[in-house]
């Protein structure tokens, strides 16, 4: 079991109120991402579930049980930090036992578990190294089983690939993908990648100045975007938006469209513009477009190759059908 | 890419280095020296280096004239007793204030540390009458107590200094892994921190066998140290050189032991956290 309700909670340090009142619902065995830029409050926000924190007011049920004042270990949470967090001077096979032999496990069983955690997390070879032998990987992967051996509520990530490059972090992404369907446990993770939260969640949730903008599925969050925070920050590369009397002639202050719904043609659209600095990646090609009557220039994506030099003359059309209009608040119009 | 070295400049280096290094060790080569001499020969002009007639004379004599293993027992009590009953208290102290700072914990160090700025001799007359109103005057006990209060100190700021290098994400991590905070400071902080914790023993230790001016004051015979017992051969009846140089080598022998040995983890420890 592990379905956590966080109600009307509040953190302040000092004067400084980094939450604002907040209410989330996590259900058991879902993946709950919360994204936003730094200094967001994410981790904060991690940190009073793991109970790290003290809540300044407000309430935080686990499973039912209010769980506000109880202290961490005893929440049934494990938690993975970013910086792996793992007792150097202590071997893999005694790191990975350390939350049973605090828990006063019998040392068969302790065994047992280290083993099948190891087994999982490919980690067999390693159980007698220190966690100063091994690669970021590896090291990851040790926190992770720490954290397995517990038979925890929930997992909490706390941004836990972003030490690591570009090429393991995809890996990683996968594995923790595939323990989560495993486990099938409540696992809430925190990053500031949004290709993370809409590649791994079940639920985004996404933060900003410690308010929550939006809850949803990464599809919900990429078709309906309830703000112009949210449509910004959610797809890469991120949405354009237009204003002025572009805006207008929609019935809206601003309006949003995805690179990848613009279509472009030398012969004629509704925008026309100036090819700037172009991308190519083979599989995709972004080209930046100048329109008239916008200094921003917009971001076009085309699938493929296409031929297309800096400074040629270009007609632009925006799907109709993917066309967010929001207000002078930034709120969506629908 | 390394620096290149010239032999030449290299060579320089080492002679220069060795030249310091023996300059600051001349005092106790003397001392040793002088230990072998006899009296005369100790206040010669000019002095004699190493031409002299070598003797144990004044060993034996001071070995008769006094009995150096109750000094010898005296030191070993009180230094050891004030250096860890010093780092007991300072563990948890020095763990608040690397972990859970408040506002002041900066304050509080300065003050602390300010208590060193005053000459001992400021607070001898107080403190000697609460020893005579305790009954701890020439009491081991009392010595213990002293020395440990005097040097806390600094055993608060190195081992604060020792733990702020600790990244507090690893006690997190042992708080969500169940540990209580005895767990945790037994487990992870204590076994992260032994170098630090090492040195700041062995450096606390060497600074209360050395210390003279409270063994000095406070103790007459019962609890009296080898400080004392040095002390003892710059008496009244005059100086004698040889004698006071022979004890003061025996006083000095254990300790420059236990340096000699432990000087990787004296090193180790007072340059932790200078380069990272």
């Amino acid at each position: 079991m592990g379905q956590i309700t966080l109600k009307q909670v509040t953190k302040s340090f000092g004067d400084l109120q980094v939450i604002p009142p907040l209410d989330l619902e996590i259900n058991d065995g879902e993946f709950v991402v919360f994204v936003g830029p730094s200094g967001c409050g994410k981790s904060t926000l991690l940190r009073l579930i793991a109970g790290l924190e003290d809540v300044t007011s407000g309430e935080i049920s686990i499973d039912g049980q209010i769980a506000t004042d109880v202290p961490p270990a005893k929440r049934g949470l494990a938690m993975v930090f970013q910086s792996y967090a793992l007792y150097p001077h202590m071997s893999v096979r005694k790191n990975i036992a350390f939350p049973l032999r605090m828990a006063k496990t019998s040392p068969e069983e302790q065994e047992r578990k280290v083993t099948e955690a190891a087994r999982v997390l490919n980690l067999t070879d390693y159980l007698d190294r220190k966690p100063g032998q091994l690669s970021g990987g590896q090291r990851q992967r040790v926190a992770i089983g720490r954290a397995i051996v517990r038979e925890p509520a929930a997992f909490l990530f706390d941004e836990p690939l972003s030490n690591l490059d570009a090429a393991l972090r995809v890996n990683m992404r996968l594995e923790i993908s595939e323990l989560h369907q495993t486990l099938d446990t409540t696992m809430i993770y925190v990053t500031h990648d949004q290709v993370e939260a809409m590649t791994m969640a079940d639920k985004i949730v996404v933060l900003q100045a410690g308010v929550i903008e939006q809850v949803g599925s990464p599809l919900e969050l990429y078709r309906n975007p309830a703000n112009k925070f949210v449509a910004g920050f959610i797809g890469s590369p991120k949405m354009n938006f237009l204003d002025g009397s572009i805006a207008a002639e929609h019935n809206a202050a601003t309006i949003g469209v995805r690179p990848e719904h613009i279509s472009v043609s030398r012969e004629g659209g509704t925008w026309r513009g100036k090819v700037g600095v172009s991308e190519h990646l083979g599989s995709d090609t972004f080209f930046h477009i100048t329109i008239d009557g916008m200094n921003e220039p917009l971001t076009v994506r085309e699938s493929g190759e296409v031929d297309l030099r800096r400074g040629d003359e270009v007609w632009l059309t925006p799907s109709a059908s993917h066309l967010h209009r929001f207000d002078a608040k930034g709120l969506v119009i629908r | 890419m390394a620096r290149a070295v010239k032999p030449q400049r290299k060579a320089i280096n080492t002679a220069v280095a060795w030249s310091i290094g023996l300059l600051i060790f001349f005092p106790i080569l003397w001392t040793i020296l002088t230990s072998f001499k006899t009296e005369a020969q100790a206040i010669s002009d000019p002095p004699v280096f190493l031409a002299f007639d070598w003797t144990l004379e004044n060993y034996g004599i001071v070995m008769e004239r006094s009995n150096y293993a109750r000094f010898l027992w005296n030191s070993i009590i009180i230094a050891g007793g004030s250096t860890i009953l010093g780092i007991m208290i300072a563990v948890p102290a020095a763990w608040s204030m690397a972990f859970v700072p408040s506002k002041r914990t900066k304050d509080i160090l300065l003050w602390m540390l300010s208590t060193k700025m005053l000459p001992a001799v400021g607070v001898l007359y107080p403190i000697y009458l609460l020893f005579i109103k305790l009954g701890l005057l020439d009491s081991r006990t009392g010595l213990v107590l002293v020395l440990m209060l005097m040097n806390l100190p600094i055993i608060v700021w190195m081992l604060y200094t020792y733990f702020k290098e600790i990244p507090g994400e690893i006690l997190e991590a042992a708080r969500m892994d169940g540990a209580t905070l005895r767990e945790e400071v037994i487990h992870i902080l204590t076994p992260m921190a032994v170098p630090g914790i090492a040195s700041t023993l062995l450096l606390n230790f060497i600074l209360a066998w050395n210390e003279a001016f409270w063994t000095l004051n406070l103790t007459a015979a019962k609890a009296a140290p080898l400080t004392a017992f040095i002390a003892s051969y710059s008496s009244p009846e005059g100086l004698f050189y040889a004698k006071l140089s022979a004890a003061s080598t025996m006083a000095i022998a254990p300790i420059l032991v236990l340096g000699w040995f432990s000087q990787k983890q004296l090193v180790s420890g007072l340059t932790f956290g200078a380069v990272k």
